[in-house]
């Protein structure tokens, strides 16, 4: 059995900076396990750019923020493994994994860093009657065939779904000879951000149809229509709305699921809002020395505050394989997400353990104009920012500090939520 | 000129294929899609009856249980995934409870074993989830769940491997009494045969009636289905099914043999013979349905939905039978559920049938057995890296929600009745049958595909025909 | 006087913003709740820019394609003509991040440069 102090499942963005980070902070054995043919993940497909202004301070394409991180990766002499898969987790850390060249074979880990990554909904997910022809993908699909491949799934294109992968992807098909006939948005707000919306749809004239979702499928061999309907509060569509739209692609970008079937095969503490892993404020989960980052913990907006969150969990490993962590887990505070805050990550804290800052990440369940972020320590609020607009496509944090956690005695529940005044 | 031309490569006419290359016999099955399991016999409950609903002294009650004993031994045989995990009709009101009787009573003439009525709490026992409405429970334990695709696929390439032809993309136009036999019109040419097996399911009424003038009726009774992800696959370990209603088995909650959660389906008459498409109003109906027998399914999981048609023949029987006017014509036409139950016992019957008409010999050097693509997921550790070192494309994952191996994609591409299509190798593999449904490995498949079957990516298909996946090349539509 | 209606896409906020032409010259920028939204509708009445990505072939590559943008923005009229003059083009493997692949796209003095590392195979 190979003998590892890391082992980091997924060479994505999350992969990477949570290994950089953990050689920088003294761990000397590491091994990424990478299941695509490149590391850098997902990113490598998504050619557009407007990656790292928080990160670099410049905008990059995808492949170009991946790179930044493969090459410090190489420069670090971190180890990797392509093509390979992680088969199974067990318990006590010992990872099984599979490639054409080794087999089938198996790693023991002083710590273990989930960093898979999430997959994108599927059709069937959303339960969307009608045909099964070929030309209905995935947005993330597509984005694969056109971008890595210089294959065209189709040619006349209706787009279900207004994330950013949604939206980007209705540049792209233009841009490489497609006519993208409508974008259809289930929700009365746009997932996406407001430049994507302006910049990959107004720029060239596609329309985009908010409260409106696809309510049949055309076409019993090739895609031939889609009919859209417009939906009432509840997301039911309204009868007399249906407006049928020929096209012979349908791309789906309604949203990300965390991929987790490993940490649960461990039997790791799942967190239903998100499906990632339930984690401490050192995005340990349930189980000791197996951490989690990134899009597997939950979906982010920015990668680049998946680069950072990673970091965190690279340095926290490296604490922990060194043994040098605080001492102690006697103070446990629950981080309680209400009142329009549908999750925190963390979801409870260990003061002992925790540093000098922490950042707590959180999603809205809707549309806040003016409202602010409210923080009660137990009963008491701390903190209570006005933000002038929140959304759910975009990611919220609030910054913890420790010396402000001890002084409140006997802290039990920290509790976020939004409040409108 | 062929001894047999069966029409329809379903579990039926692959059932009679098989059954038919136990004698010498120059047989062939035409098929007009471009692969087996491609109508009803690709989407419908999965379930092997146990028999008792079929009317006592039908055909339908006879093959229904004859199949079910069958099956096992088939499964053996022919290495295809088969469980007998149990059925049970539900009961939501003491006044419907001498239907459950009545239901065991017809069983038992049926020849069904081990039938008995069960209390709630002794339902409950071993079915836990079953809802807070039921009072009582019929229970079957001889019912059964089957892969339908592997089915198929093995009776079709064991047919195949003692020397039945296939001939797909091959749709009959017309059929023509001859001297001696009849002459089929085909889209792609002209087919002649001493006699012909009709098992063409919900279009057996039309070829039927291309050669007998009592004519008959088919309707294609469609039903919508809801699979869910394998997380929510021990919800029930039975199946569980409502009392039967006026136009089938009612809605069931089962598991499949596969490991998922299957609820459905619907029955809607239709007048579309490829009228698979789902609505609206089906899918909810088969949620709300489910949710009356069994509590709590997790619909999120819904992983796809999809309709399938029943060939339901207006008298609601099979019809196995060489036409009086017609000779050497063999319908094996009215095969709704339970249908895929009775295939074994519609194959022996049918095929006995050609055999008396034609006086065929055994075939000597018939082989029983056929090997299934190998599963490695049960290979011990030591076997599968064996495996991966003597062929390394066991090593490399491609579908990565029900973990299928380049390995197993070629085998199901290079056997005899290989896959040539994404849902040919999704039915033999599984590959893009999981929970992100083939959004991560489609285009991985289809570069297997274009590669084995040494074709270029643009003519790969989702499923034959004009089911293109790929239309073009980046930038050629820039003017 | 012409009207232009804009959304800024400075921040999520996405002020609806009026701005008043007179010929070329912006009379007024209303609806805005910053500077930045301001500064943003100027430019995209004015000089509206883009960067374009898009990828190009490679011959004899370990990848068939390599991933491509424009090194600065170009002005948003020539989006069209940019991808055209990227049709028919390919490179030679290897290719590293930043090599410029085309120069001087359209006449716009930007080149089109490679965003990403293919090696020779």
């Amino acid at each position: 059995m190979l003998l590892y102090d890391l082992v980091i499942v997924g060479g994505g963005p999350a992969g990477l900076a949570a290994a950089a980070s953990a050689r920088e902070n003294g761990v000397e054995k590491i091994l990424i396990l990478e299941r695509d043919k490149e590391l850098g993940g997902i990113l490598n497909q998504c050619i557009h750019n407007g990656f790292g202004l928080h990160t670099f301070k410049e905008e990059l394409t995808g492949p170009e923020y991946a790179g930044r991180f493969i090459e410090i990766v190489k420069e670090l002499d971190i180890e990797y493994r392509l093509n390979t898969m992680v088969m199974d987790i067990s318990k006590d850390k010992v990872v099984t994994a599979m490639n054409r060249e080794e087999g089938l074979f198996e790693i023991q880990a002083k710590s273990i860093i989930l960093a898979m990554g999430c997959r994108e909904r599927s059709r069937g997910a959303l339960n969307i009657p009608g045909y099964r022809p070929a030309g209905v993908y995935s947005a993330g699909t597509a984005q694969r065939l056109v971008n890595m491949e210089g294959y065209m799934p189709g040619k006349e294109v209706v787009i279900l779904g207004s994330g950013d992968i949604g939206l980007i992807m209705a540049r792209r098909m233009t841009l490489e000879g497609a006519k993208v006939k409508v974008v259809a948005e289930l929700m009365p707000y746009s997932g996406g951000l407001k430049r994507n919306i302006v910049q990959c749809l107004d720029d060239f004239g596609i329309p985009l149809k908010l409260s409106h979702t696809v309510v049949d499928i055309d076409g019993k061999e090739r895609l031939k229509g889609v009919t859209l309907a417009e939906v009432d509060e509840r997301g039911k569509p309204i009868q007399g709305t249906e407006e049928y739209y020929s096209c012979d692609t349908l791309l789906l970008s309604v949203g990300l699921i965390p991929e987790n079937e490993l940490s649960r095969g461990i039997g790791i503490e799942m967190e239903p809002v998100t499906s990632g892993p339930v984690v401490n404020e050192s995005l340990e989960t349930s189980i000791e020395g197996i951490f989690a980052c990134g899009n597997v913990l939950h979906v982010h907006d920015l990668v680049d505050y998946v680069s950072e969150e990673a970091k965190t969990a690279g340095k926290n490993a490296s604490s922990y394989i060194k043994n040098q962590r605080a001492k102690g887990n006697e103070h446990k505070i629950n981080l309680i997400a209400t009142e329009g805050v549908r999750y925190t990550v963390p979801k409870y804290i260990n003061l002992e353990q925790m540093d000098d800052n922490l950042t707590v990440r959180f999603r809205v369940g809707g549309v806040y104009k003016n409202s602010y972020i409210s923080v009660y320590y137990d009963g008491e609020r701390m903190l209570h920012r006005k933000k002038a607009v929140m959304a759910p496509g975009e990611m919220e944090q609030i910054k913890l500090e420790k010396t402000k956690l001890q002084q409140y005695k006997d802290l039990k529940n920290i509790t976020v939520k939004i409040e409108e005044e | 000129m062929y001894d047999v031309v069966i029409i329809g490569a379903g579990v039926s006419g692959c059932a009679v294929a098989r059954e038919l290359s136990k004698f010498q016999v120059k047989a062939c099955v035409v098929e007009k899609e471009e692969d087996v399991c491609c109508g009803t016999s690709k989407a419908n409950s999965a379930i092997v009856h146990a028999g008792y609903d079929a009317q006592n002294g039908s055909l339908m009650a006879r093959l229904n249980v004859l199949g079910n004993e069958m099956m096992e031994n088939l499964s053996k045989e022919l290495d295809f995934p088969f469980k007998r995990n149990g059925s049970m009709v539900v009961c939501f009101r003491p006044e419907d409870e001498k239907k459950l009787y009545d239901l065991m009573e017809n069983g038992k003439k049926n020849g069904v074993k081990g039938l008995k009525i069960l209390s709630r709490e002794e339902a409950l026992q071993l079915e836990p989830n079953l809802s807070d409405e039921v009072t009582k429970v019929l229970y079957a334990p001889t019912g059964g769940i089957v892969c339908p695709f592997n089915l198929t696929i093995a009776l079709a390439e064991n047919a195949n491997q003692n020397g039945v032809e296939f001939k797909f993309n091959t749709e009959v136009m017309n059929i023509i009494k001859q001297e001696t036999g009849y002459l089929l019109k085909t889209n792609q040419g002209e087919i002649e045969s001493k006699v012909i097996v009709n098992a063409a399911g919900v279009y057996a009424d039309k070829f039927h009636n291309m050669v007998s003038e009592k004519k008959m009726h088919i309707i294609p009774r469609r039903g919508d289905y809801c699979l869910l992800d394998k997380s929510a696959g021990t919800h029930v370990s039975h199946t569980v099914f409502s009392l039967p209603e006026k136009n089938g088995k009612g809605v069931l909650v089962t598991p499949t043999v596969h490991g998922n959660l299957l609820v459905g389906p619907t029955a809607i008459d239709i007048e579309e013979k490829e009228g698979t498409a789902t609505t609206r109003e089906g899918l909810d109906k088969v949620i709300e349905a489910s949710g009356r027998s069994v509590k709590n399914i997790p619909m999120r999981q819904v992983i796809t939905s999809f309709a399938g048609l029943r060939a339901h023949e207006d008298r609601h029987e099979f019809f196995i039978e060489e036409l009086k006017e017609a000779k050497g014509f063999v319908d094996v036409a009215g095969i709704e559920s339970p249908g895929l139950s009775s295939a074994p016992a519609i194959g022996v019957m049918a095929a006995e049938i050609v055999k008396d008409i034609l006086d065929l010999k055994q075939n000597e050097e018939f082989q029983a057995e056929r090997k299934g693509i190998l599963n490695p997921e049960t290979l011990s550790k030591e076997e599968r890296k064996e495996l991966i070192r003597k062929n390394p494309a066991y090593g490399n994952i491609i579908c990565r929600c029900e973990m299928i191996t380049e390995g197993e994609i070629i085998d199901s591409i290079k056997r005899p009745i290989g896959a040539k299509s994404l849902d040919g190798v999704k039915r033999r593999t599984r590959a893009g049958m999981g929970r992100c449904q083939s959004g991560f490995c489609s285009p991985r498949t289809m570069e297997i595909l274009a590669r084995e079957l040494e074709m270029d990516m643009m003519d790969v298909t989702k499923s034959g025909g004009q089911s293109k996946l790929i239309v073009g090349h980046i930038k050629e539509e820039i003017e | 006087m012409e009207t232009r209606e804009l959304i800024c896409i400075g921040c999520p906020l996405g002020c609806m913003i009026t701005v008043q032409m007179e010929d070329e010259n912006v009379v007024s920028v209303e609806g805005n709740t910053c500077i930045r939204g301001d500064k943003y509708a100027r430019k995209e009445v004015t000089n509206p820019t883009r960067i374009v990505t898009s990828t190009v072939k490679v011959l004899h590559g370990d990848k068939n394609l390599v991933s491509v943008k424009t090194k600065e923005d170009i002005p948003k009229g020539k989006i069209k003509d940019c991808m055209r003059a990227l049709k028919n083009i390919s490179v030679e493997a290897p290719v590293a991040i930043g090599d410029v692949i085309l120069e001087n796209v359209v006449g716009t003095g930007v080149s089109i440069i490679a965003t990403k590392n293919v090696e020779k195979q």
